[in-house]
């Protein structure tokens, strides 16, 4: 009898493991909808609705403890009390609020003309992080597996690298402004920064993790260092390289805040900020979720996509996956698909009988 | 053909490897020096089949890898057809113990690779590549992924692998050591059938004295350290008194038997025991009788 799912080095049934992938998010749910929709659960402050006799107006809100001594106030004055509701503060909107808010997000125009829609400023956001990732991993894959593959390389480029790493990336935000202007150069720039040093690092790892017998084996074989680097170590790696740069797109994310709100702000960040300054927090609830969608469905689509790229590290993914990914990589893969026909049908490959 | 004159036969032909005084030493903690091994010599002939065995520790493996390249020695050297071997080569093949096919490429993509490290175009290697296969007789498994195979099938294409590449020596440490014992059985005779059909010297690492016995005409008995050896030292070199082809009924013959316990005694000098003064520890419930 294996150990239950709840037991140290346990086993999950698949069914399990589905069901607490709902609960993951289920959970905090109604965790939040207990909090909003039960009136006597926290509800810290009154929403005045009739003032009454005291120096509130209706709208406010109050503390309580103050509503209740505002009350008893009026009742030794004999006035007429204030009334009103309990409410949460107003930084924390019920679900419905900023359910309705995703939706309204997209198809109110913005308060100000000029302004960017939402899906304007989440695309704004998209393309800064994706430049910045896109650079950062042209600098940082090749360094990060040169540092790996060669020790004097590692030597030469990891302690610097590990000295810059510490420095946060925001406090280059000022330099960057200087250097590169204010509009998108300086933004990508901070996402670089955050990313490129613990990039070089963690490839450079990944890239000494391994197996040092395959190595070994292909110089018994005679390859050269330029074979072995191309031809062993980068196939070598690359599952796991795969996996440390869908690790590192995270991370990426962590810094989009911070560098859209370098010198012009844009993007989702504007977006979250203008909101709040305006305290419509369920907007700003909205923007944070809308973040957290779009990393954890790029996320899964990741790994999704990467049980196909390498078939060779053993997993199978299932019938219906794989005439799924057949289906999605059917443009990507046609003009490959028409170069081998047009190979096969070529005069010069024609077997004459 | 007598078993004498086989040797006489082998003797007369010309030495590819050729092994003089070797000695390796690294710095250890605190200090000290490291032996591993101490003035070893010994001479493979052409397509001759060498195992060397001995207890672990005794420097078998980092001898093989001396002699691959992978590890440089601190002393001696080592000719290989009279050049000094610096480094690891194509000329000196290598089977691995642990499972080294590149698991990014299909089977016979696996065998091309060395004939690729040599120029060799896509079309030719291909094609030899499957003659190599087609030798360990896994030709159709040729479009398979390593992780498909089984662990026997693994090590037999890892042998295509280092023979395409067309190596003057094979090394092989300790290849079939991870399989079962009926795996390993099976794959002994079919190195042997492969080495009949192929102009290859072997020098074959093992702690198997029976797989050591059955598979070589020579059998050297590397030995640990001891007071008069620094480092692991050459004990003795054992020419094996069966015929070729060897047959699973040599086995039990009387001269495998008296090799074999030749050898044993190398490795194992007796000891005295002193079991009856051990004490008898515990382990059952109060009230037990020890039996």
């Amino acid at each position: 009898m294996a150990r239950g799912g709840w037991r140290v080095g346990g086993e999950l049934s698949p069914r399990s493991a589905a069901v607490l992938w709902c609960c993951a998010f289920l959970l905090p749910l109604a965790a939040w909808c207990a909090v909003s929709y039960v009136p006597w659960l926290w509800h810290p402050q009154v929403l005045i609705s009739e003032p009454g006799g005291s120096s509130y107006s209706a709208g406010m809100r109050v503390e309580r403890a103050d509503f209740a001594a505002a009350q008893r106030e009026a009742a030794s004055a004999g006035t007429a009390p204030p009334s009103g509701e309990r409410v949460n503060p107003i930084f924390l909107p019920a679900p419905h609020a900023v359910g309705q808010a995703l939706w309204t997000g997209f198809t109110t125009p913005p308060l100000r003309r000029g302004d960017p829609w939402l899906h304007e400023s989440l695309g704004h956001s998209v393309s800064v992080i994706l430049w910045g990732f896109v650079i950062a991993s042209l600098i940082g894959v090749p360094l990060g597996i040169l540092c790996g593959a060669v020790p004097a390389m590692a030597r030469l480029v990891e302690p610097f690298v590990d000295f810059i790493r510490y420095m946060p990336a925001p406090a280059f935000g000022a330099l960057c402004v200087a250097v590169l202007g204010i509009n998108d150069a300086p933004k990508i720039a901070i996402i670089v920064i955050g990313t490129l040093f613990q990039m070089v690092l963690v490839i450079a790892n990944t890239t000494r993790n391994l197996d040092r017998s395959l190595v070994e084996a292909a110089l018994t074989l005679g390859a050269s260092d330029k074979r072995l680097l191309l031809r062993v170590v980068v196939p070598g790696i690359l599952p796991n390289l795969y996996t440390d740069l869908r690790v590192l797109l995270g991370w990426a994310w962590t810094y989009l805040i911070v560098a859209e709100l370098i010198g012009a702000s844009s993007g989702i960040s504007w977006y979250i900020n203008q909101q709040g300054k305006y305290r419509a927090y369920e907007n700003v609830f909205a923007g944070i979720i809308l973040i957290g969608i779009i990393g954890l469905v790029s996320d899964q689509v990741l790994a999704w996509i990467g049980r196909f790229l390498f078939p060779w590290s053993g997993q199978r993914p299932s019938k219906p996956s794989q005439i799924a990914f057949a289906i999605v990589s059917f443009p990507l893969r046609l003009p490959w698909i028409l170069l081998v026909l047009a190979r096969k049908h070529h005069p010069a490959n024609q077997v004459k009988p | 053909m007598s078993v004498s004159d086989r040797f006489r036969r082998i003797a007369a032909r010309p030495v590819v490897l050729d092994v003089q005084h070797l000695g390796m030493a690294f710095p250890g903690s605190g200090g000290g020096v490291v032996h591993a091994l101490h003035d070893v010599s010994f001479q493979v002939r052409r397509r001759e089949f060498v195992t060397v065995v001995g207890a672990s520790g005794c420097g078998k493996s980092t001898l093989v890898r001396i002699l691959a390249g992978l590890t440089a020695h601190s002393s001696g050297e080592v000719l290989l057809d009279g050049r000094p071997v610096n480094g690891p080569g194509p000329d000196r093949g290598m089977v691995f113990q642990g499972y080294t096919l590149f698991p990014w490429l299909s089977v016979l993509k696996n065998v091309m690779f060395g004939l690729e490290m040599q120029e060799v175009g896509h079309d030719a290697a291909r094609a030899e590549a499957l003659q190599w296969l087609d030798l360990v007789g896994l030709a159709h498994k040729a479009e398979a992924w390593p992780h498909q195979l089984s662990g026997g099938q693994r090590q037999r294409v890892a042998i295509a692998r280092a023979l395409a590449a067309k190596p003057r020596i094979l090394l092989m440490d300790e290849p079939f050591g991870a399989l079962d014992p009926q795996t390993r059985a099976n794959l002994q005779e079919h190195l042997l059938q492969i080495w009949s059909h192929v102009d290859i010297t072997i020098v074959f690492i093992t702690h198997d004295i029976d797989e050591a016995v059955w598979l070589a005409d020579r059998v050297l008995v590397l030995q640990p350290p001891d007071a008069a050896h620094p480092g692991g030292w050459l004990r003795e070199a054992v020419e094996v008194p069966l015929p070729v082809p060897r047959t699973r009924a040599m086995l039990a013959s009387d001269a495998f038997r008296a090799t074999r316990e030749r050898i044993d005694a190398l490795i194992h000098p007796p000891q005295v025991h002193a079991a009856e003064r051990l004490p008898v520890f515990k382990l059952t419930q109060a009230g037990d009788e020890i039996l």
